[in-house]
């Protein structure tokens, strides 16, 4: 009997017990899916988590007070940021950006939006912290030593109070004052709660006089020449402070804290890799479910399987050739199963799952894929195998 | 005289230990020639089936030599074993064993199939198979589609498909109606007269006064060993 016939053989064998294949597909395929999907929603959560850090740029580090507010000593100011505008004491700074922010209530003829980040600082921010301005344009140094108050916009703020409106040269109230809106920011790309859109961002001279007065800054963006000199901005920016501060050599604790971009993306992309083998092994679970429903199916089949097996070496079936049957009847099964399973990821995968963008991890597919045709052959094959080997009265007399 | 198509030797067959134990053949010695057509009578529990399946390479014995065609079935590796019990023997059961959910032409297909038979020939002979059994209007219907009668035929079909010298029938007739056992013996005379070697056990008197022998079993000996007809004679009743 040729290779092929066998496994036509088999081919018939899998139609003439069609529910049971499918039922046995069925799990496979929810198996696999579930596992590929699982881990591509991890991993997609994880790969916007460090677009955003990114995005935020890595070749800045901020500063900020561990003060909670109120004691001179711990606090901010506008002078520490200009003290770090060195080209002696430190020298890989590129800019410095004071900043201070509040959510706001902007007004629009009668339209009220509270902005969550009303954002105070100079024009280095823009781009020392990847924001850059979509339509009109950003403040100038001059507009921030005049004290001016114009005022950049975000996405939603600018959909909240200028629908189907050009933003630009409006005047809108913010804390009583009027601010010109001079600009509107690009889109940036949200993930968590936080809306990044609903920003507002004015001159820092504006803004302390409007808004927060002109007591300490909330943080101080500092900008490296280039992201390799991070770590030696970090440690200058320290040195200034140190001195500023008047924080004795080798304090334990200083009152400042300064977060670091990149350290920030290997924190959280460390949360994001814990928070991928969590759903990994919540798809593990869902794979061997779907495993023990494939063993199930198989094994309730056994009886039957073996009085066939029993007529079968009865009519002169060597054993090698039940074997290779039984094992390719479990191979398409599975095979086929796994590869809809697969396919059945890859659309799904299209589609945001709880506002994430799955991205495939390939190797969970080979894993995922891997897994259940080793349950399928095994269940499949080990029962065929045990009757295979069987006396044929014994195979037949089977219960 | 020639090689003899079965020689059994002294066989036992003992089931089960310690307590449990069943004796169910206590040395069984029989020799069946070419051409011969034998019925196997007794009661019920008196070791025939054992018997039939040791006969039919399905089972072995406890103790005893078998000798299929002069070849010593116990010496047989699996192949071989395999190769026996497709070419040399048709084996049908009382409970027909049809593979389920597979046609009835299907079915008789197989043991041509495990020969190494091409689908266009092994189809023409499995399709000439049910013919002989008066099938072949049949051979699209599943097992459960099929009467109880007509499915033996199919089995009988089956056992014959590969033209075996030795055809061996456990009670092929015990679930079916007098019509119906009528077809299957009619179908069993005409192998025996076209020189096949046959090993029936019955119930039925009549079935057994087909035969050529009749040898009757009570608790796993033979007591009785009768020749009613020569093994060169015509079988069945309607031939005398
Ligand atoms: N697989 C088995 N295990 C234990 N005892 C068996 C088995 N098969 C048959 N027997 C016993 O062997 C004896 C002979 O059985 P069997 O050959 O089937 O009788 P018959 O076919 O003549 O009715 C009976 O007593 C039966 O209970
Ligand atoms: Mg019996």
């Amino acid at each position: 009997m040729t290779f092929y016939e066998v496994v036509r053989f088999a081919l018939r064998g899998l139609s003439a017990n069609k529910l049971r294949s499918s039922l046995t597909m069925l799990g496979i395929l929810i198996g696999v899916a579930a596992v590929i999907l699982l881990v591509a929603v991890g991993n997609g959560s994880a790969q916007a988590i460090s677009d955003r850090i990114e995005a935020l740029g890595t070749n800045t580090i901020t500063v900020m007070s561990t003060g909670r507010g109120g004691s001179s000593s711990t606090a901010l100011t506008k002078d520490m940021a200009d003290a770090l505008v060195d080209p002696v004491l430190a020298p890989d700074v590129k800019s410095v950006s004071p900043v201070v922010s509040s959510s706001a209530t902007v007004t629009y003829e009668g339209t009220d939006h509270d902005v969550s980040s009303f954002v105070g600082t100079t024009p280095g921010w823009f781009t020392a912290s990847n924001t850059p301005v979509g339509s009109g344009s950003a403040f100038t140094a001059d507009d921030e030593a005049q004290g001016r108050r114009v005022v950049v916009i975000g996405q939603t703020v600018a959909e909240e109070l200028f629908p189907g409106v050009d933003p630009i040269d409006k005047q809108v109230t913010v804390g009583g004052a009027l601010f010109t809106v001079i600009g509107v920011l690009d889109e940036k790309s949200s993930t968590g709660f936080q809306d990044a859109n609903d920003t507002a961002v004015a001159p820092l001279s504006a803004v302390r006089q409007v808004l927060t007065g002109y007591g300490s800054l909330n943080s101080i963006l500092v900008e490296a020449v280039t992201p390799d000199k991070v770590d030696a901005v970090q440690s200058e920016v320290s040195a200034v402070l140190n001195q500023k501060m008047d924080v004795a050599d080798g304090a334990t604790s200083t009152p400042y804290r300064i977060q670091n971009a990149s350290q920030l993306l290997e924190t959280q992309t460390e949360t994001a890799d814990t928070f991928t083998t969590l759903l990994g092994a919540v798809a593990a679970i869902s794979l061997l479910v779907g495993g023990i429903g494939i063993t199930n199916i198989m094994l309730v089949t056994v009886t039957e399987r073996t009085r066939e097996i029993g007529i079968r070496k009865a009519l002169g079936a060597p054993r090698r050739t039940i074997l290779t049957q039984f094992l390719i009847e479990a191979t398409l099964l599975s095979v086929i199963g796994g590869a809809l399973g697969v396919a059945a990821a890859l659309i799904g995968s299209s589609f945001e799952i709880v506002g994430v963008k799955p991205v495939i991890v390939p190797s969970s597919v080979g894993l995922a894929l891997g897994v259940s045709i080793a349950i399928g052959l095994f269940f499949g094959g080990l029962p065929a195998s045990r009757a295979a080997r069987l006396r044929p009265i014994d195979a037949l007399r089977y219960e | 005289m020639s090689r003899p198509v079965l020689d059994v030797r002294d066989l036992k067959k003992i089931y089960g230990e310690g307590e449990a134990t069943v004796h169910a053949l206590r040395g069984v010695s029989l020799t069946v020639e070419r051409g011969d057509y034998l019925a196997i009578m007794g009661s019920s529990g008196s070791g025939k089936s054992t018997l039939m399946n040791i006969l039919g390479a399905l089972d072995i014995p406890t103790s005893g030599t078998y000798r299929l065609d002069g070849v010593d079935v116990s010496k047989l590796a699996d192949r071989q074993l395999a190769l026996a019990r497709n070419r040399l023997i048709g084996f049908i059961f009382q409970a027909f064993n049809l593979i389920p959910r597979t046609s009835a032409v299907a079915n008789v297909e197989l043991p041509l199939a495990y020969a190494g038979v091409k689908p266009k020939e092994r189809r023409r002979r499995a399709m000439a198979a049910l013919e002989v059994v008066g099938l072949a209007d049949r051979a699209r219907h599943e097992p459960n589609q099929l009467s109880g009668g007509q499915q033996q035929r199919v089995a009988v079909a089956r056992a014959l498909v590969t033209e075996p010298a030795l055809l061996l029938a456990d009670e092929p007739t015990g679930n079916l109606d007098s019509r119906s056992t009528a077809d299957v013996l009619s179908v069993f005379d005409e192998l025996n007269a076209a020189g096949r070697t046959i090993v029936l056990i019955t119930h039925e008197t009549e079935v057994g006064d087909r035969a050529k022998r009749l040898i009757r079993l009570v608790d796993g000996q033979i007591v009785h060993d009768v020749r009613q007809a020569p093994v060169g004679a015509l079988a069945g009743r309607h031939a005398r």
